[in-house]
């Protein structure tokens, strides 16, 4: 099961649970999970970037997850 | 991955491609572009910080002999912009065309009310002088604590703080952050002692030299081309032609070369204005923006109000640290809140922490992204904090940096796990330099302090193409700032297996390349080099192809070795091996002309730290400080141009030097900007600093090719608090406030 961690501001649509697992092949199938769990959540996610095992995906899509992946979602970063 | 010892082009120093232009004066900028009857834009501004628009009158311009278009916000599309535009501090593009021309608000000093295009500049100005606007002033919030009270003059009456639930009231903050882990209670219970300290930052610009300029040309279908100086001419046409309720597929936007950005030039301010103007009149029109225009109207870094708590035990373990960073927005929401946030205690393996930062309006410029946004503000004040947390436990700060240094696996504070990553590295580097290891000079205070920046990928594209006479020409999408034409040809050189000079690199137009995203966020040698290297395998698997069709082989019998064809090992072929000019001389009997391509969407960029420390000494009679020395050390993953790499840190730390010594937006009380020119607002210059050693650290990033980190954010990280700390070594008090200019210094050193 792989290791979620939510923003806190998702704690609003989530019922305050920001720290969750879930059973996924890769991050397409990941993201459907967490929107069809919270369908709040759909618009959110596509603005934050998605650190899978220490890797930072700006835009990820079918990223595969291992059963112990660690997932984080975070704001996304540009620069300047 | 190759090993850097079997580079034969990357780490080399050749001369920039574009050099000699840009020295001669050759070069194209934004400015230069002239067309025939080209006419000329200007911009009417408000005088007022905060106002309402009653009313805006261009009739009297257009009257004027010689004046073809006059525009103001009733000309505009109205209703909400869907999108954002990149760089931190970007904000909405809703937000972005309120910027470029004021609607109902004027809401700071130099805001665009009203556009002219003239035959000439000075009937230009006439037409300006020319247009009636009646406003009714309201009262400027400037302070970014005062406009945090509950009874502070609105910038927005519709702004709520963004929250999970809406805030009953409206208010001045539009966004913020946390960032928590631990228990701080524990942590600050378990520490032998404890700093706890209020910073502050000046709003400053980035200083780029050339100023915004554009030449936009657009036909009776309302087609047509803007020439500028940008850092990202897609995301330009995108913001433009949006703003404009355009297809986009209608602007073609040419990038000139840019007289540097370092964020700045990642937002729209003038094209939309010239494209509009250009419709309305039938003729290209230029504008470009004066030295003052540039300080008034487009977008400086935040100023910032810091407060930082730490605790520590004596054997130099952080037990709990906190941050609390309220961040100037000015007129529309979009201050660097949030990569400040994660920032802050990046470098550093913590188990307590909380960090809070907030997005605030204030009646002044909108901030943009510069180099490394948000970071600056939010790590000098804890860097500083640090810095006198070894004074107390009387540690040497680079030990006490080492004794907390974030590593491979460490949770970072933003959140993942850190992949391979260069601090410690860069740590131990500073530490054994001759610069640390010589005395302090008398009367001098050492300061030392970290940088960090987390770096992105994002889109790019590139084409190789293959000569007739083996040439190659590498097309890509990212404005050259930095001298990044220099490292595309060395990887493609590299990759290739010919030399430097048999390679040219062109930065393409919207419509002659595909998608690239900014040059900004340290991505370019990275992305957009990731995207030459595959454009050039690409190429290498073509060319197998056409030598496995000439000697009637196999393709996986063909091999491609120091720039030709051979055949693979085991293979019985009495051939010679083929080159690229070889190749590409009978591309036409072999399937014609031969060219890769790659577009991307880079992953994998790796975080940038840096580690620096300089001598500073401060004339107690007058305030002045004198860098006598200064150390930059980053790790760059590979330094692809190490002499470029070195500019960016060079370059950083002078820029970060200006920040903490000289540099701010001075305000009057009624908002208006006291020195919007070089002369009052003081950047350093050649005789203010030292040369600035380097020591470039590779600690490759396993995500690139060639094991690249980006480097051009990370080196305006660190230099805030390493003058900070050396200065307040020197006078053996905390100084807390910047600039550290003479009269902030004469009131600290009066005061104790």
């Amino acid at each position: 099961m792989a290791q979620i961690t939510l923003p806190d501001e998702c704690a609003a649509i989530t019922g305050g649970q920001c720290s969750l697992t879930l059973n996924a092949e890769n991050y397409r199938d990941l993201r459907a999970l967490l929107v069809k769990q919270w369908p709040g959540l759909d618009a959110l996610l596509d603005r934050y970037a998605v650190a899978i095992d220490g890797q930072i995906y700006q835009d990820a899509f079918m990223e595969p997850l291992n059963a112990d992946s660690e997932v984080f979602f975070m704001p996304r970063i540009e620069g300047g | 991955m190759a090993e850097a010892v079997d580079y034969k082009q990357i780490g080399s120093r050749p001369v920039r491609p574009d050099g000699l232009d840009k020295v001669t004066g050759r070069a194209q900028f934004g400015a230069d572009t002239v067309l025939p009857n080209m006419i000329h834009g200007k911009v009417l501004r408000s005088p007022h910080a905060h106002a309402k628009i009653k009313s805006i009158d261009v009739s009297g311009a257009l009257a004027l002999p010689g004046v073809f278009a006059a525009i103001s916000g009733a000309d505009f599309p109205g209703g909400g912009i869907e999108g954002e535009v990149g760089g931190e501090g970007g904000g909405t593009l809703s937000d972005v065309a309120k910027n470029v021309m004021a609607r109902d608000k004027v809401l700071y000093h130099g805001h665009t009310v009203a556009a002219v295009a003239a035959a000439t500049p000075m009937i230009a100005e006439a037409a300006l002088a020319a247009i009636k606007v009646e406003y009714e002033p309201l009262s400027p919030v400037l302070d970014v604590l005062h406009a945090m009270e509950s009874d502070a003059p609105l910038v927005d009456e519709n702004n709520y703080t963004k929250l999970p639930e809406k805030p009953e009231n409206p208010s001045n903050v539009a966004n913020q952050g946390r960032l928590e882990r631990g228990n701080m209670e524990e942590g600050f219970a378990a520490a032998d002692v404890v700093v706890e300290r209020e910073f502050q930052c000046p709003m400053t610009h980035q200083g780029y030299i050339e100023p915004q300029a554009c030449v936009a040309s657009i036909d009776e279908n309302g087609r047509g081309t803007v020439w500028c100086s940008t850092q990202g001419h897609f995301e330009f046409r995108a913001a433009t032609s949006k703003i404009l309720g355009k297809d986009l597929a209608d602007l073609k936007i040419v990038p000139m070369e840019i007289g540097g950005g370092f964020g700045g030039k990642t937002v729209v301010y003038l094209e939309p204005l010239a494209v509009m103007l250009s419709e309305k009149s039938g003729r290209p029109v230029k504008m470009a923006m004066s030295r003052e225009e540039v300080f008034r109207a487009t977008g400086p870094a935040s100023a910032s109000v810091a407060r930082v708590k730490v605790g520590a035990k004596r054997d130099g373990t952080i037990t709990a640290a906190q941050a609390w960073v309220a961040y100037e927005a000015g007129a529309f929401a979009g201050a660097p809140y949030m990569p400040g946030a994660m920032a802050v205690f990046a470098p550093y393996e913590l188990e307590n922490f909380l960090v809070e930062t907030f997005d605030v309006l204030v009646n002044k410029p909108k901030v943009a992204a510069y180099r490394a946004p948000g970071a600056p503000q939010s790590m000098h004040a804890f860097e500083c904090a640090l810095d006198e947390i070894a004074q107390l436990i009387d540690m040497d700060p680079i030990d006490l940096r080492l004794h907390n240094a974030a590593d491979e696996g460490t949770q970072a504070s933003y959140g993942p796990k850190f992949p391979p990553i260069g601090f410690k590295a860069c740590l131990q580097a500073a530490k054994d330099h001759p610069n640390y290891q010589a005395p302090v000079p008398e009367g001098a205070g050492r300061g030392v302090a970290a940088g960090f920046w987390f770096n992105v990928g994002m889109q790019s594209s590139a084409e190789v193409h293959i000569n007739e006479n083996g040439t190659v020409m590498v097309i890509e999408g990212s404005p050259d700032i930095g001298g990044s034409r220099a490292s595309m040809c060395l990887m493609a050189a590299e990759t290739l297996g010919v030399e430097y000079d048999k390679v040219r690199a062109q930065v393409a137009d919207t419509e002659s390349t595909g998608f690239c995203n900014v040059t900004g966020g340290s991505r370019t040698t990275f992305a957009t080099g990731m995207a030459v290297t595959r454009a050039c395998e690409d190429v290498i698997a073509e060319c197998k192809k056409r030598a496995a069709m000439t000697w009637g082989l196999d393709e996986d019998q063909v091999e491609w070795e120091d720039g030709q064809a051979i055949p693979g090992p085991g293979v019985n072929a009495d051939v010679k091996p083929l080159s690229l000019a070889d190749l590409a001389g009978k591309a036409a009997k072999t399937g014609g002309p031969i060219q890769g391509r790659a577009s991307l969407n880079a992953q994998g960029a790796g975080a940038s730290f840096s580690v620096n420390f300089g001598d500073l000494r401060v004339d107690q009679e007058t305030g002045k400080v004198d860098v006598l020395s200064y150390t930059a050390v980053q790790d760059a993953g590979k330094a692809i141009h190490p002499s470029y790499v070195e500019g960016q840190m060079q370059g950083g730390a002078a820029q970060g030097l200006g920040w903490a010594l000289n540099e701010e937006y001075i305000f009057s009380a009624d908002g208006v900007l006291e020195n919007a020119g070089f002369l009052d607002y003081r950047i350093p210059v050649c005789s203010d600093l030292p040369m600035i050693d380097t020591a470039i650290v590779e600690v490759a990033n396993p995500s690139h090719p060639y094991g690249v980190r980006g480097v051009g954010e990370t080196p305006i990280v660190a230099p805030l608090a390493v003058a900070a700390n050396a200065v307040s070594r020197s006078l053996d008090m905390r100084i807390c406030k910047l600039p550290l200019s003479p009269p902030n210094l004469l009131e600290a050193i009066d005061g104790e």
